[in-house]
């Protein structure tokens, strides 16, 4: 039992980011390309982290002393989109804008374009170095808030990642926590076939950091470990999230094809193209065929 | 003549008086400058902390100095965020990795993100001598000038560094900022007028122009003042900033002289003198000769040895004078 958050405030939240997974497969289906199987995988970390964790206002995005998310993996941008319009950074409606000529809602997300995005992303690797940059400048000023900075784990084929994380080790950044989205899956295949990663927590362990893990399904065990790595001051904290790609639409979990499809164009094996948006919003609005969808 | 107005040393051609200095310690002085004007200023340095002469501020300021080890592309992305968060960072590096090594980073985490990181590159062009190709940076200019956002500044000499270096600090934008590792004539003066976007004619002659930028513009100097005296009146102007290139200055002097020599330390391809030609074509074609390294890598030898060998010295500035001379009188 959490002393950090309320079961009745885990209700909402896991609302919330079930209403978020709808909004993502609207979103890409409108848009006819980007990614499926991770933006679903990472829904409820965002929607905890827009709606209970990270100090922020939508209505100000350059809030002086708020919490700064990076994004590392600029791929997952649609679920982050989604939380943004959900928390009121900009109307819903604008969702459907995504990778759209014209749209602030680019393809992979641009600091300028889009108030609230904190930063450029895309090139894998880039993120940490970024957000511990940032986590160093906020110590030179003697601030209080804090620096999140999501990764894939892919990313951590990439160099620059780990001299992002040795130099994090070094200065004992412990105003900066990395979330590693550990869901096995890279273009390619498994993480494990493509460039073996494990043991991470060993790894990071010896770079001087502080490990947590956790279902990165389950809100409390994730809201408890932000407040963790709060009490941690020597070192920063990476809490690895153990996600599945493709979370709550059990027919293309674990499906490494969807890692870079849009619903109607992912692999016709359980679905025909022409159905696959459809059935994976049925799924979501009878969580699994539990309950009966207004839509029904 | 020499354009009084650019206040220029006295005893410019005098080899026993003029000043000599390398740009890196301009560099190194206008840190400090910039340091002592705004406390935002940081610097940044991938274990080369004295040869890029980032030493002096990190004595200096010793909290705002960051030492990130040998990796430039995580130096590149440590700024980047310092930058959006509100510091004015400065990464130091050889110009062989910085940016070199790190040009993605660069590109989207610095350019694209548009945050002003400040990039300097030191140890730039073949004049870094015996370590080499692999150390000899002759693509940078290249690099950084198509790359939308970014300011690029070459000075000619130390003083113009620190100037350039202190600019830089304030203009609020991405910049790369290229030095050298060699001592080189100190030309200017305090006096010198220094303008990030600002071409400074510093010799006016009504024959052929030269576009030059970095320390190769004392060549450009002495070879205009011996071909005064065969009777060929140069005019010289100092382009420091590549990007964004001084377009009026450029299109006036194509307008009085009718012929063109761009002058740099660096590849022809998609240097300064590609910058100028991309001026002309649009708007006052005229025949150029290029100075500069003609499509190849360099090779170990001495500094002085090296310029003359790849057509860079004062002999090699006087024929493509003369070479665009001959073309222009052919020119209908």
């Amino acid at each position: 039992m959490s002393s950090y958050i309320t079961e009745e405030k885990i209700g909402e939240l896991e609302i919330k980011a079930n209403e978020a997974r709808q909004l993502l497969i609207e979103m890409l289906t409108t848009a006819g390309s980007g990614h499926t199987a991770g933006p679903l995988g990472m829904a409820d970390i965002f929607t905890a982290l827009y709606f209970y964790i990270l100090n922020h206002d939508p209505k100000n995005p350059n809030l002086p002393d708020r919490d700064w998310l990076i994004l590392s993996n600029g791929h997952i941008t649609p679920i982050r989109y989604v939380s943004m319009a959900q928390a009121g950074y900009f109307p819903v409606e604008e969702l459907k804008t995504l990778r759209k000529f014209g749209s602030r809602l680019q393809g992979h997300p641009e600091r300028e374009r889009l108030p609230g995005v904190e930063t450029t992303s895309g090139p894998l690797g880039s993120g940490l170095g970024q957000a511990a940059g940032i986590a160093y400048a906020m110590r030179m000023d003697k601030k209080k808030n804090r620096v999140y900075c999501i990764m894939s784990d892919g990313e951590h084929d990439a160099g620059n990642t780990w001299e992002s994380i040795m130099f994090a080790g070094k200065y004992r950044l412990n105003n900066l926590v990395g979330i590693i989205d550990r869901n096995n899956i890279q273009i390619d295949g498994m993480t494990e076939d493509i460039m073996p990663l494990e043991s991470l927590r060993a790894k990071y362990e010896s770079f001087n950091w502080h490990v947590l893990e956790v279902d990165g399904h389950n809100l409390e065990q994730f809201v408890d470990a932000t407040e963790e790595a709060k009490t941690i001051y020597e070192k920063p904290t990476v809490i690895i999230a153990h996600t599945i790609p493709g979370k709550g639409i059990k027919e293309i979990e674990f499906d490494y094809r969807w890692h870079g499809n849009p619903p109607g164009k992912g692999p016709d094996d359980v679905w025909p193209k022409g159905e696959q948006a459809k059935k994976m919003l049925d799924e979501l609005r009878t969580l699994g065929g539990k309950i009966r969808s207004e839509h029904q | 003549m020499l354009n009084k107005n650019a206040h220029l040393v006295e005893n410019l051609f005098d080899k026993a008086k003029v000043e000599m200095a390398p740009t890196r310690q301009g560099y190194g002085k206008g840190l400090v400058e910039a340091g002592e004007k705004d406390k935002r200023v940081v610097v940044l340095c991938a274990d080369l902390t004295e040869s890029t002469m980032s030493h002096w501020f990190k004595e200096k300021f010793p909290d705002r100095f960051v030492e990130i080890g040998v990796a430039e592309q995580n130096m590149a992305t440590v700024a980047s965020g310092m930058a959006n968060y509100g510091k004015i960072p400065f990464i130091s590096s050889y110009a062989a990795f910085s940016p070199g090594r790190n040009n993605e980073q660069i590109r989207t985490t610095i350019a694209l993100n548009n945050v002003p990181v400040k990039i300097a590159g030191a140890h730039a062009g073949i004049s870094v001598g015996p370590d080499g190709a692999t150390h000899q940076q002759l693509e940078d200019i290249a690099l950084m000038r198509v790359q939308p956002n970014m300011v690029v500044l070459v000075p000619c000499d130390a003083l113009e560094a620190q100037k350039a270096t202190v600019a830089a600090a304030f203009n609020g934008k991405p910049t790369y900022i290229r030095l050298g590792r060699e001592k080189s004539p100190v030309f200017t003066t305090k006096d010198t007028p220094f303008e990030i976007g600002k071409a400074e004619v510093f010799r006016e002659g009504k024959d052929v122009a030269i576009v030059g930028c970095g320390i190769l513009l004392h060549n450009v100097l002495v070879a205009a003042e011996e071909l005064s005296k065969e009777g060929i009146e140069c005019m010289v102007i100092n382009s420091h900033t590549v990007d964004p290139i001084d377009e009026k200055t450029i299109i006036e002097a194509a307008k009085k002289t009718g012929a063109i020599v761009s002058v740099e330390e660096h590849q022809i391809n998609g240097g300064l003198g590609s910058a100028v030609a991309e001026v002309l074509s649009r708007n006052y074609p005229v025949p150029q000769e290029y100075i500069g390294v003609a499509n190849r890598f360099g090779e170990s030898g001495e500094h002085l040895e090296l310029i003359e060998s790849f057509g860079m010295g004062i002999g090699s500035i006087k024929e493509a004078a003369k070479r665009v001379l001959r073309r222009k009188a052919l020119t209908p």
